[in-house]
């Protein structure tokens, strides 16, 4: 089902996760966390933009255990950890970040 | 999940792009990383193509994932085996590859040499060592 961005419309796949990442702008995040009733923090934003740099580099969304390791050694060890991950993102940082971040979704995630 | 870690080796030994072997035991081997196993990879014959720098799939429309065996270090994925005799067989050295290396935590984040030259005869050795040999 396509989502409305600012009058724009963005193919997604049956998961919800943008068909198209060169598509994505912040606004896609942002309509994405309304329909999940949640508020985009500085810290969601952190998360957000560093999965972004990550695929940018790797060409992939990295693995849950992966991302809180790079999370802790970048923002401060009291974050790298998934209780704070979980805490940003309750359905889970991998698939709710990633699919914020337009990312597809992440390899060996059922 | 089981406290049984064991050993397993990727074997690769086909051309990057072509088939999808090549793409699809990086996938494997970052799905079986992100288990807590114990992970090696081999590359041999055509297979040493696959860890080449300066990649470009512009002509064969396929997805350039040469990028993601640097991501290997964060799987935790240390033991990268790489197989003289087909590198000079191709013409290829140490120098063709990319440089990739894991960061050791308990060694303030340095960065080690994931890739380790061996020869035809220590290979047979390593595939002997591994509990389970996956071929792509």
């Amino acid at each position: 089902m396509p989502i409305e961005v600012n009058g724009k419309s963005f193919d997604t796949d049956e998961e919800g996760y943008l068909a198209n990442i060169n598509d994505w702008e912040p606004g896609v995040a942002e309509v994405m966390a309304k329909e999940d009733d949640l508020d985009l923090t500085d810290e969601h934003w952190d998360i957000i933009n560093y999965l972004r740099e990550y695929y940018e580099e790797y060409q992939i969304a990295p693995a849950v255990r992966v991302l809180t390791k790079a999370v802790g050694k970048k923002f401060g060890k009291d974050k790298g950890n998934s209780k704070y991950l979980y805490g940003l993102f309750p359905y889970g940082p991998a698939k709710q970040a990633c699919r914020y971040a337009g990312l597809p979704k992440p390899t060996g995630c059922v | 999940m089981s406290e049984t870690i064991k050993q397993f080796l990727y074997l690769n030994r086909k051309a990057p792009y072509g088939t999808i072997y090549a793409w699809e035991s990086l996938e494997v081997v970052l799905i079986g990383a992100a288990f807590d196993q114990d992970v090696s990879l081999a590359f041999m014959d055509d297979g040493v193509y696959q860890l080449t720098k300066g990649q470009d799939t512009a002509g064969v429309g396929m997805k350039n994932f040469s990028a993601t065996y640097a991501a290997l270090g964060d799987y935790e994925v240390k033991k990268i085996y790489v197989e003289k005799e087909s590198l000079a067989e191709r013409g290829l050295s140490l120098d063709d590859l990319q440089h990739l290396v894991w960061e050791d935590e308990d060694d303030d984040w340095a960065e080690k040499d994931s890739i380790k030259l061996v020869s035809r005869e220590e290979m047979t050795a390593v595939m002997d060592g591994a509990d389970v040999v996956f071929s792509f």
